[in-house]
């Protein structure tokens, strides 16, 4: 008996381990960028710290903004870029990500030439707002002129608010709650704040005359999908865009969907617009094709990864439309360099926010150049952090200028530290992102 | 109407699938099995692999992870329950608990927490046509599934010895024993089977919902368990019918209420009806013995 058992019990952990192989090949390259980085948003507390400093130096904004011939001055010196991210915990994916993204482009910045280089020094978190802070002190005391941080959203509000009061500039590569940077005139994102999906998902629509009614689905128990939902529905309105059916779900019944896409094809709806993640959505895909329902359907950034899950049936997928930031599959020259170096270092497909990464010291190295191009040699070394705040501060508001990135083109931001840029929109032909 | 009455009755054919392992488990060994919704995940996972990574047939993936879940029931019984044999109900229950979340992160370490997507193994069969709408192939095997199950766990527990035990065993340990009946090799045989109808669920659950994570059995594993009450516990009849008024329930509420308040909904309707009859619908009044 005792032996049959420890048979059955060894013949059980070889089946299991044999079992446990099969996946790891087809596991890679999985993204969940866009999933993650926005469920931020849902986390942060509602803070508003530091909206007090925000209206007291705009007037140092103000005085720069007129238009300049341009000087050609030349950029020299050493920046000092700090950059604080969870690298270990729960949340080490995101912050490894921006920060090997990041590296890339500081390599790559410092390689163009010796006359201006960047010191490059990243900061552990671990997803903790408080830890965040300390961080952020240590980068002080390594005085640090420009932050490129950080990656997550609670940690960032807790350290924007610091740095307002400090003056150091800060970029944020992917905190994507308006928290962020809502009254502090020294902190911008690169990425989308998370509303800002849902106009632009709606303007998209509209735009392209892609349909005449509309039926939403949204998660109604997760704040990302809800706060994309509210805006496209206000845009939506505003546009003359036609919502016929809006049906929802939560976590805990994101397994049956035959009522809403019920509900929506009885209404006529030609397009189903579905801001949620990837994995509700295939079932969505999989169950209106059950149903002989083909309407167009139309993704955010969460349903980035949808390509990537083992097993998914990329038929299903054909024809469906989603606007996100970064692809790693795009074919224009900047993403194919940056994808390509990523891969080789680091073994693995960039995700949203190694992109993201990447922009960030390359729109505040542009920034500096345009100041110098402006207004006459620039050195950095020796700059206080203040007089680099002011310096990108105007140039960030400038309107002039702008920024060509792999997570976008012709990026500009708003005195309020949003960015607009213009979404990429994707459609899915033969299992592969087909730019439109 | 049809289409929704329909869908009711495939969610909640796979409802009351998972809820037969439930039942069965409680009705014999007296202890909820929270870990069974993760068994089910595993044997889901089981035939994944054997199906997508080792190219087996559906049929023999399906024997597979049937094998495996219990292999894998008998040893989570022996392992965290056996041990707690004369414990309270309340230990052997956060037992149950862990082993769930032992299983749903082992599962994660295995199988990482990218999300796969289980292969239709019923795409080759035609759906049935009923008027305007489509009855999918996985919903009338579910259904069929559930009878026979139902019918064979009536009979093998009312007509074969081991059976008889496993009543006997449910009734009163301790006579059952002084009987004759090895208490322990009872028990474990129930886990044996209820773990073997888990890998079934599990294929049916994912081929008729086909994402698969680690957490996929926790929550199917609560509705199951709600249906499973619902029906009146340890009824084998009870758990189809609580699993099938679950899911037409769910649907229902969902289509003709609110999207946003179908689980609001689903449990009220369980509150109600353990309030008019505490011990499910069809649960049997069980006088107490003084």
């Amino acid at each position: 008996m005792k032996k049959k058992v420890l048979a059955m019990v060894m013949s059980a952990v070889l089946g299991v381990s044999m079992l446990g192989g099969c996946t790891d090949a087809a596991s890679t390259g999985g993204s969940d960028a866009g999933t993650s980085g926005t469920t931020d948003g849902g986390e942060s507390a509602g803070s508003d710290a530091g909206s007090n400093a925000g209206g007291e130096t705009k007037e140092g904004v103000e005085e720069s903004v007129p238009e300049q011939e341009s000087v050609g001055g030349k950029l020299t010196g050493t920046l000092n870029l700090g950059m604080i991210g969870p690298l270990t915990g729960a949340a080490a994916i995101y912050g490894n990500a921006v920060k090997n993204g990041e590296q890339i482009a500081v390599d790559e910045i410092n390689a163009i030439s010796s006359d201006f280089q960047i010191q490059y020094n990243p900061q552990d978190d671990e997803h903790d707002a408080e830890k965040s802070v300390n961080a952020y002190n240590n980068l002080k005391d390594w005085n640090v002129q420009v932050i490129a941080g950080t990656v997550t959203t609670t940690p960032c509000v807790a350290v924007s608010a610091e740095a307002n009061n400090d003056r150091i500039f800060m970029l944020t590569p992917s905190a994507s709650s308006p928290d962020v940077v809502n009254g502090k005139d020294n902190v911008f994102q690169v990425c989308f704040a998370d509303p800002n999906q849902g106009s632009a998902s709606a303007k998209y629509i509209k735009d392209n005359n892609m349909a005449t009614k509309v039926a939403i689905i949204y998660n109604n128990a997760d704040a990302y999908s809800t706060g994309i939902y509210q805006t496209f529905n206000a845009k939506a309105g505003e546009l003359g865009l036609e919502v016929v059916s809006t049906t929802t779900f939560t976590d805990d019944t994101a397994n049956d969907f035959s009522v809403q896409l019920g509900d929506a094809q009885s209404a006529g709806a030609d397009l189903v617009f579905l801001p949620i993640y990837y994995q509700p959505a295939s079932l969505i895909l999989q169950q209106a094709s059950s149903m002989g329902y083909a309407p167009k359907f139309f993704g955010v950034d969460g349903m980035d990864g949808i390509l990537t899950m083992e097993g998914f049936d990329a038929s299903l997928a054909e024809g469906v439309i989603l606007l996100t930031p970064f692809s790693a599959d795009a074919t224009d020259d900047l993403t194919k360099s940056f994808v390509g170096k990523y891969e080789s270092g680091y073994g693995e497909t960039p995700n949203q926010f190694a992109a993201d990464g990447y922009d960030c010291p390359y729109a505040i190295y542009r920034a500096l150049q345009f100041y110098a191009d402006k207004n006459g040699d620039l050195d950095v070394t020796g700059k206080s952090a203040e007089e680099i705040c002011t310096i990108l501060i105007s140039v960030f508001t400038n309107p002039n200028f702008s920024y060509d990135g792999v997570t976008g083109s012709g990026m500009v931001w708003t005195a309020n530290g949003e960015v607009n840029k213009d979404p990429k929109a994707v459609v899915i032909q033969n299992g592969v992102y087909v730019g439109l | 109407m049809l289409a929704n009455l329909i869908n009711g009755i495939s969610l909640g054919s796979v409802y009351a699938i998972i809820a037969l392992g439930y039942t069965m488990v409680y009705g014999i060994a007296k202890m909820l099995n929270f870990a069974h919704g993760d068994v089910i995940m595993v044997g889901a996972y089981v035939a994944f692999c054997a199906i997508t990574g080792l190219g087996w047939p559906p049929i023999l993936a399906v024997l597979a992870s049937v094998a495996v879940c219990t292999v894998l029931g008998i040893i989570i019984e022996g392992l965290a329950y056996k041990p707690l044999r004369n414990a309270t109900s309340l230990a052997v229950l956060i037992t149950a608990i862990g082993v769930s979340y032992f299983l749903q992160n082992a599962a994660l370490l295995i199988w990482t927490s990218n999300t796969k997507v289980f292969p239709n193994i019923f795409a080759d069969l035609p759906a049935l046509q009923l008027g305007s709408t489509q009855v999918a192939p996985v919903t009338l095997i579910t259904v069929l599934a559930n009878i026979v199950i139902m019918l064979a766990l009536t009979f093998f527990t009312s007509k074969t010895k081991m059976g008889k035990a496993m009543r006997a065993v449910s009734e009163d340990k301790g006579a059952a024993t002084l009987m004759g009946i090895n208490v322990n090799r009872t028990i474990s045989m129930t886990f044996a089977i209820g773990s073997g109808l888990a890998a079934i669920a599990g294929v049916l659950l994912c081929t008729a919902y086909p994402t698969l994570m680690p957490t996929t059995g926790a929550m199917p594993g609560i509705k199951a368990f709600t249906a499973a009450v619902f029906g009146g516990i340890g009824s084998i009849p009870g758990a189809m019918l609580g699993g099938v008024l679950l899911g037409v329930i769910e649907i229902f509420g969902k289509a003709y209420i609110s999207t946003q308040l179908s689980d609001a909904i689903v449990f009220a309707v369980l509150i109600i009806v353990l309030l008019v009859k505490p011990t499910g619908l069809l649960g049997r009044k069980v006088r107490e013995k003084v």
